[in-house]
């Protein structure tokens, strides 16, 4: 008779943020065997934006991850405008980009309130919420909502940013900085958030590149790549910052490297705003795109998301194809998981940066 | 404790198109700057990826998106070389009745699920696919539902 088991880790339970199931099998603790199962949030979002018109899909993108709304709608936006073929004003270009890099320090708290979640660590919760607010609040200045944006349009943003935006922004990243490094002296100096991510969750440079990881997953097994430096979109080109990357490939890097990118997009956000120029934001675009197909790629907080549009000259898309960061990210999970103990499976998940709803469309 | 690192392209779009171009005369073939574009008859188009994969390295596999012509099948397939800075694009037109071509899962660890949601959402069989379940819906679902022949019930 043997030990083996397989335990249903989902789709309700604390360890999983979002409709998933994991199964795994195990032999005494450790898993010998994950097997991802999703769809239980699948909406049908790739039928449904066929029956709507170009620009009431974009708060439909947005609605693909809430924790990272903007990113979402910005790369339907920029694969819309490859399709009409209209070029986005400057200025407008400044303040997506600015508006991208806020995102993705949002987001990258609220994958860090989950991980603490996770680890059993509720300051972390608490504190990386209370500075999350703060950067809602600048969106919210800037659009209106605090989580899903509907700001990106078709050819540039709804509207521009309000006078001493710029002024708000500056003070809130020198107030998150100083915190970020409280925050940091809850987890690279806790000897218990150490050993719960240090070698767990290893995985080889070739071997995630091959399962299509992307974004701080793939940096934090030692790849040096950035899509926003790789094949930059917006006004990335121009920009001075650095990629993150760390070396050891466990759940330890993969941290590390989002904790790093949100002071890098600090820098990023600061020369945003420093040389934003004047000028219109938006450009009027046609209702009806030219037959074509088009297709971009960004980098979202998550890793490569793209989205592969297909028009018959109608005012809605023919086909519209999106490429989720997070569902290749999941389906490689079982190669970080196999030979660790299901104790480990909190932290190796909660550092992946789960979100169900841009993995189940 | 090594970085990967993919600072220069180490060969150009011309190079690489026209290493497959004469590998294989029969591929269809538009070049843009970092971009490729190519149709692939479906009897030669796992030998291409072979080739792109290990010869041209095309490490990454993007994306695989069935598009329903009405007539016929699209696949396309997005392949991200980092190494050379390229991107391509793959498109192999497969009959309505047949809808059948071979899996790349075997090449890119990532296009399974991709391939697995294909087969799921739109009934394109991928021939060696070491898992071709479902995955979105259930099993006993008995329609692909990205079809156009799928009726949808009409917005309330």
């Amino acid at each position: 008779m043997s030990d083996e088991m397989w335990v249903n880790m989902g789709p309700q339970h604390p360890f999983n943020h979002g409709l998933w199931n994991l199964r795994v099998r195990l032999d005494g603790e450790t898993i010998t065997k994950a097997e991802p199962i999703v769809g239980y949030l699948h909406r049908g979002w790739e039928k449904m934006v066929e029956n709507r018109t170009y620009p009431q899909i974009i708060p439909l993108a947005d609605r693909l991850c809430y924790g990272s709304s903007f990113s979402w709608s910005h790369v339907y936006c920029l694969t819309a405008e490859q399709l009409f073929g209209v070029e986005v004003p400057e200025r407008a270009k400044y303040i997506r980009t600015a508006c991208l890099e806020i995102q993705r320090i949002i987001s990258h708290l609220l994958w860090l309130m989950a991980l603490g979640t996770d680890l059993g660590s509720y300051t972390i919760l608490i504190w990386s919420l209370r500075e999350r607010e703060v950067f809602l609040d600048r969106m919210v200045d800037v659009c209106g909502a605090r989580m899903t944006y509907n700001y990106p349009r078709i050819g540039g943003v709804r509207n521009d940013i309000p006078e001493n935006w710029g002024r708000d922004v500056n003070r809130t990243l020198d107030l998150f900085l100083d915190r970020l490094e409280e925050i940091e002296a809850l987890t690279d100096a806790n000897e218990a958030f150490r050993m719960r991510t240090v070698n767990i969750g290893n995985i080889s440079a070739e071997k995630a590149i091959n399962l299509g990881l992307t974004g701080p997953n793939l940096r934090g097994s030692g790849v040096d790549l950035d899509l926003r430096r790789h094949d930059p979109y917006e006004v990335y080109e121009d920009l001075d910052f650095e990629v993150c990357y760390a070396t050891d490939g466990d759940a330890w890097s993969r941290y590390r490297v989002r904790i790093d990118e949100m002071r890098e997009s600090a820098k990023i956000i600061r020369q945003c705003l420093d040389n934003m120029p004047s000028g219109p934001v938006r450009v009027k675009v046609p209702r009806c795109p030219p037959k074509g197909t088009a297709c971009r790629r960004v980098e979202d907080p998550r890793g490569e998301s793209l989205m592969y549009m297909v028009s018959d000259g109608t005012d809605k898309p023919y086909r519209l194809k999106v490429r989720s960061p997070n569902y290749v990210n999941l389906s490689a999970a079982p190669a970080m998981l196999l030979g660790y103990k299901i104790s480990d499976v909190p932290s190796i998940m909660g550092v992946m940066d789960m979100c169900i709803g841009e993995t189940d469309r | 404790m090594k970085v990967i690192v993919y600072d220069k392209p180490d060969r150009s779009v011309e190079e690489v198109a026209g290493a497959i171009k004469s590998k294989f005369p029969n591929v269809e073939m538009a070049s843009a700057p970092n971009r490729l574009v190519m149709k692939v008859k479906r009897e030669e188009f796992l030998d291409v990826c072979t080739f792109m994969k290990d010869e041209m390295s095309f490490e990454h596999n993007s994306c695989v998106t069935p598009v329903d012509y009405m007539d016929h099948f699209t696949v396309v397939y997005h392949i991200s070389s980092w190494t050379n800075h390229i991107w391509a694009e793959v498109q192999v037109d497969l009959p309505r009745d047949d809808p059948t071509v071979d899996s790349v899962t075997p090449l890119w660890g990532g296009a399974d699920w991709h391939e697995r949601e294909a087969f799921d959402l739109m009934g394109v069989v991928f021939k060696g696919h070491p898992d071709l379940r479902r995955i979105m819906l259930p099993e006993e679902f008995k329609f692909h539902p990205l079809r156009k022949d799928f009726q949808v019930g009409r917005r309330v």
